[in-house]
Formats: structure tokens, sequence, C-alpha cells
């Protein structure tokens, strides 16, 4: 009868993946291995320019000589890179003008992950550029967004159809040679989604990608490029889930955002991919590099909901390079089981007056490591920059770590910087209260999650936090008894 | 309504109740009073189902049934409540998220929808009026920042709420000034009914000026050695434990 530590954390661990399953669709892919043949292989099945295929051939050849790093909170065995598999696409790519012409088992696909895009276009009002398997099979609400002038397609038909946007901005963010995976994926990125908003335009709706890793060993390298030109505002909506898979996937994305003067880019994400079984086997890496630069009272919020991976290194950034820009960074990060993450942010203060904001909420159960890593940086013109930091971590039961590496870096006396955190545990006390007014454990665990991620969640827009809301509870609550 | 027969109870191989007997009727009220580690907040917890302690002998009835395997939130389910002594804070849970959470969950249990949005809100806004309760303070986080009366005030706002059965009330007069008492008080004799059962849990004999107990139990060594009417608590108060340990001699 006595509910201790041990019993907390057996109910934590016993929550299978609910998204394992595997989709039978015929797909073409390349033989395992890397080498500057396979690159031009990629490039040329998607008929690109020769400018993007020297690009490529370029982030390779630095990718070749550069190392993994190492200097993350995270153990792991490295992918092997020359067993995987670097391209794989859906064999026919349909042209589709509605989503009768979607492969039903794929339709069958999202239903299951209940996300229902007839749903979603009904009722969320989001333009859905569904990305499976590396290449984009749907593009939906094309149309409205047309009609403004804002483009919104997948990157490699970005490459043919608007080959200068994408040329000037393509790695101004993040360079090929910026670290080992934004360089991978530099060679190797076999789609992923481009936006443009023109001057002064306020996007109509929410841009929204859902991906998904579906081959197994396969390798997914998706590449996102969002550019909001002046005075313009764009919400992007990205989500994630994966089927259940045995072996490690390697998930290395990249992706940059310009937020050109007084701009804004919000930039959301609820990622759940596959985080391996409750003994830490399988699992996706999860390596990404996201950054974007706010020009003159430009504005780039970055919120993110992560459940998933089994290995999490990602540290969504701000360039604040104009003066009066705005970074911010919300973010939610579970990890159970032994899941281990190692994300947070960096914000460089480059431009006068400059703001950042950093919630980050930690929340790590069974025998989960999650650690806040942030980097706030105040560069000697960055006059009267301020800076407020917030890091909490939550744990459950007595077997996890959190973890928290803040680093700051003030070359400007005028700088205000705050750094504020908090470590806590659900306690016995805690779940016997909520227990006594009629709530189980599993809807009190959840309840004070949600109350923990409350500042967070609140970022999100209404129809992603539902999901974000669902996911936490998936990946927290166990069956009881 | 609740029948407790020779109930012993111990925590960490520590006995701490040794078999005591307790029966409350249905539109009673109960004080239980006693010195220091007499046992009165171990009882208190162990009716409401605390799993740290563990029953050695003995049974706890409700409405004829034997309650004692239940988990505490089924026990919360067939209408018991306590209000804790020092209650817990939930941050970012909102009183009201809390008190909504509760009352679905237990209706949940006994098969019914949630309750509509609009017979919720009306339910908050009347007992809050009761308990002279500020609409501000149902937005904010449970129990955060909260001073000793506003949490026991919430604790009685709680219980308001979920309309138990039976309620325990343990300590609630700790860290009440004397306005607070009063409405605390007030609140629990208007909830009062001929169909629940209140148990009062207290040092000292100034709450029951307020709530009148029909029956006052005095705990010792984990056994009730003394009952008596509202009479009791006032000699109690006059002659401290004392002469109670030395009858026992």
């Amino acid at each position: 009868m006595k509910y201790t530590e041990d019993d907390l954390e057996k109910e934590l661990e016993t929550q299978e993946y609910k998204y394992g399953f595997y989709t039978d669709i015929e797909s073409e892919t390349f033989a395992k291995g890397l080498n500057e043949e396979v690159v031009i292989a990629i490039s040329k099945k998607k008929n690109e320019p020769q400018w993007m295929t020297d690009w490529r051939l370029e982030a390779f050849r630095v990718w070749e000589k550069m190392e993994e790093p190492e200097w993350a909170n995270v153990r792991y065995e490295k992918p092997k890179f020359q067993d995987i598999a670097y391209y794989s696409a859906p064999k026919e790519k349909p042209k589709l003008n509605s989503l009768d012409e979607v492969d039903p088992e794929l339709l069958d696909t999202f239903k299951r992950l209940g996300i229902s895009l007839d749903e979603q276009k009904k009722l969320a009002n989001v333009a859905v550029d569904i990305v499976m398997d590396s290449v984009s099979v749907a593009t939906t609400f094309k149309k409205t967004l047309g009609e403004k002038g804002i483009i919104f397609m997948p990157i490699s038909e970005a490459i043919q159809e608007h080959p200068a946007l994408v040329k000037k901005y393509l790695g101004s963010v993040v360079p090929t040679t910026d670290n080992f995976y934004a360089a991978l994926n530099s060679a190797v990125f076999s789609d992923g989604s481009f936006c443009y908003i023109p001057k002064g335009v306020r996007c109509p709706m929410e841009l929204s990608t859902y991906f998904r890793i579906n081959e197994g060993g396969t390798g997914q390298f998706e590449r996102t490029l969002v550019v909001a030109d002046k005075g313009s505002f764009v919400s992007y909506l990205e989500g994630c889930t994966a089927p259940s898979r045995d072996e490690n996937q390697l998930h290395a994305a990249v992706v940059e955002l310009i937020a050109l003067d007084d701009a804004e880019i919000k930039y959301s994400t609820v990622q759940n991919w596959y985080p391996g079984n409750k003994e830490g086997k399988g699992g996706v890496y999860n390596f990404v590099t996201k950054r974007g630069i706010c020009e003159n009272n430009a504005k780039i919020s970055w919120t993110q909901v992560e459940t998933g991976s089994a290995v999490t290194w990602k540290y969504p950034s701000c360039i604040l390079k104009g003066n009066n820009s705005v970074g911010e960074f919300y973010s939610i990060a579970v990890t159970n089981n032994h899941q281990q993450a190692d994300t947070g942010t960096k914000m460089i203060h480059l431009g006068k007056n400059t703001k950042s904001t950093i919630i980050s909420k930690g929340i790590s159960a069974g025998h989960s490591q999650n650690s806040y890593r942030g980097l706030v940086q105040i560069n000697s013109r960055a006059e009267n920059a301020r800076n407020f930091s917030q890091c909490d971590s939550l744990l459950m039961g007595n077997a996890c770590g959190a973890h928290t590496f803040p680093y700051i870096e003030v070359k400007n006396k005028s700088a205000q910087i705050e750094h504020e955190a908090t470590t806590s545990k659900i306690g016995e006390e805690q779940l016997f209260y909520c227990n006594q007014r009629g709530i189980d454990t599993e809807k009190a665990i959840a309840l004070i999650v949600n109350g923990f991620s409350k500042e967070v969640l609140n970022k999100l827009p209404m129809e992603f936090a539902v999901e974000a809301q669902k996911l936490l509870e998936i990946s927290l609550e166990g069956s009881v008894g | 309504m609740l029948k407790i027969e020779n109930l012993q109870a111990s925590i960490d191989d520590k006995s701490i109740l040794n078999g005591l007997n307790l029966e409350v009727k249905a539109g009673e009220v109960h004080a239980i009073m006693g010195p220091n580690g007499a046992g009165k907040s171990t009882l208190a917890n162990i009716i409401a189902g605390k799993e740290e302690y563990e029953v050695t002998n003995g049974a706890i009835e409700l409405h004829g049934e034997d309650i004692s395997e239940l988990a505490p939130e089924e026990r919360a389910h067939n209408g018991i409540f306590l209000s804790f002594q020092y209650p817990v804070e939930i941050p970012g849970v909102s009183v009201t998220n809390f008190i909504k959470t509760a009352i679905n969950e237990t209706r949940k249990a006994k098969g019914l929808e949630d309750m509509p949005a609009k017979d919720m809100l009306k339910k908050i806004r009347e007992k809050s009026e009761l308990l002279e309760i500020d609409r501000k303070f149902l937005s904010r986080s449970l129990n955060e920042g909260f001073s000793g009366g506003e949490k026991k005030r919430n604790e009685i706002f709680q219980m308001a709420m979920l309309e138990p059965k039976l309620a325990i009330l343990d300590e609630t007069d700790s860290g009440l000034d004397i306005d607070a008492l009063r409405i605390v008080a007030n609140g629990v004799n208007k909830l009062k009914s001929k169909d629940n059962a209140v148990i009062v849990i207290t040092h000292y004999q100034r709450l029951l000026d307020y709530i009148v107990p029909d029956f006052v139990h005095v705990l010792y060594d984990g056994k009730i050695v003394k009952s008596g009417d509202a009479s009791l608590a006032l000699e109690l108060e006059a002659k401290g434990y004392d002469w109670i340990k030395q009858e026992l001699v």
C-alpha cells in the first residue's frame, strides 16, 4: 500500500510509445554510405542547379574534416555515418490538388497520429506541408498564401522556383562550417520547407509542417529556411512524431530564420520522436541546429516542447544583430526512462537596446538526464542590452538528473542580466494531497507537470497547446496500479 | 457513518495508534483533542488513506463498508474530505483549475459527465461568497505564497465545493487570526447538515466556541481515553491534559 519513490518510478516508465507503427509505403532508398558521389547523386536526383551541388560538395568537404562534438552532457553510441542511407523518398511523387488524391494509407497514418488534415484545414485554419520521408507529398493552402505573395513550399521546389531567394539566404545564419551536424545536413539534406513573407505582410494563418521518419535506417536531414521581409509577421509550427524502431535513427536538421527590419517570426515546435524503449534501446538521435537572425526592431520567438528522442542536442538561438531587436526562447524538455537531453539556447546581443528572454522548464523522470545549456553573450557595442533567464527543473523519482549550464559573457557594462534557477521534485505529499481530493496519481502528475510548464505552454498557438499537453501526458503518465 | 474499531497503526515500526475506537453518525460533530504526539494527525491521515502508515489491526468502515483497502482517491470519491494541517503548494495550477479537476475526477469515478462550465461557475461564485473569498484569489496558484489563513480558508472552500459526507478538519484553526477563524467556522457551520458529519481535530478550545461539538474525545497515547460533551473541552482548556494522564495511571 505504501507509495514509495520506487513505485513512482515504476509508474512513470510503463508508458510505451503510442505512435509505434510503421507505414508501408513503397519507397526508394539509396545504398548506405556517404561520399562525394552520393552528395552529387542527391543533388542530381533533385535536379538542382550547379551552384547548389557545389554548395553541398563544399559542405561535405568541410564535414569530412570535422569531428563529432563531445562537450554535451550526453552519452550514446555514435552513429556509423557510413551505415546510413542518405536519401529516401516515396517512389512516386504525386502531384496533388486535394486530399482525395493522397495515398489513403498515408491519410490513415495521420489519422492514427490524431492529426487529421481534414480536421486541421477546417478547424485550425492551418496550411500543412507534410514531410514524409524527406519529400513533401502534399502542400495545401498554397493558393490563399499565394494571393498574399507568401511563398511556402518544399525547399527542393524553392530551389527551382525561387533560386535567387534561396541562394541569398541559405547558409547565411547557419554556415556550412558551423558545426559537424550542420555541415552534414548541408551536404545531404533531402528536403524541408521554405517560407518567404513579403514586406509588410502578416501571414493570415499558422504555417505548419509535420515531420516524420518512416524508413528504417534512414537518416533524416531536413532543411528549413524562413525569411520574414521588412515589417512582416509569421507564426510557424513544426511538429514531429516517428514510428517505433529498434535501431537508432539520426535526425540532423537545420533551421534558419531571417527576420528583417521590424519583422517578427514565431517558431513553435512540438517534438515527439521515438525515445527508445524503457531499457533505453533504440530511439532517435536528434542533433539539430536552429538559429535566427534579427535585424533592427525585429523579433524572433522560439517555443519548443521536447518530449521525444533518445538523445537531444538542440539550441535554438537568436543573433540580435539589429538595434532594439528581441529574442525569446521558451522551452519544455521532458525526459523519461533513459532519454538524454542537452538543450537550451544562445542569445547573442550585438545591437543596441537588444532584449532577450529565456524560460526553460526541464522535467526528468526514470533514469533520464536533462541538461539546460544556455549562452547569453553581450558584445562590446551592445549598449543597454537586457536578458532575463529562468531555468526550472522538476524531478520525479531518485534515478534521474537535472543539470544547468548557464554561460554568461558580458563585454558591455551597461548590460542587465538576470538569471534565476530552481529545482523541485514531485513529492509524495503533493500526490497525496491530490489523491485526497479525488484525483488519481496519473492525473495528479499531469496536473502538476502542466502547472510547472504553464508559462511555456501559454506561448504556444492554441491548437498546438492542446497537442503539447497531450504529449506531456503521454510522455509522463504510466498506467497506475 | 464512520466506524473505527480497535485500530492499530504504525509508521516505520513505531506504533502510533493502539486500539482506537470511534463512531461518528450523520449529523454529528466530533472534536478530537489531545496533547502533541498523541496521534491526532495520524488518525486523520489514516482515515484519508495515506499509504506510509501501516494499519496492523482493526477496521475502518464508512457507511458499513470496510474502506481500509481503498486508495486515497477512492475514499475521497466515497465522500471523505481532509482539510490539511499543512496544505501543499502546486505552482502553476490555479485554485479554480484544481477544484474543477477534483470535482470532475470525482464525477468521472461515479460515471458522470464533467460538470457543465456554467454550473461550475455558479457553484464557485456561491461558495466563494460563503467564505468571503476574493475572485482574484481563485486564479492564484494553489497555496503558493498563501498566508496561513488563506491556506485554511482555501481548504474549507474546497470542502464546500466537494460537499463531502465526512469532513476531517486537521488543526484548521492553527494560523488563523480571530476574523479568519470566524469566517472559516461560519462556513463549516453553514455546510453542516443532518446528512454529513465533521471531525474537528484541535489543540485548543478556541475553535470549538464557533463549531460546537456534540462529542469531545481525548486522544492520548494512540487511544481515546475519555469522551464527553462540549463541556469536556472547556475542562481541558482550564486544567490541561495532565489530570487525564494521572487518571490513567
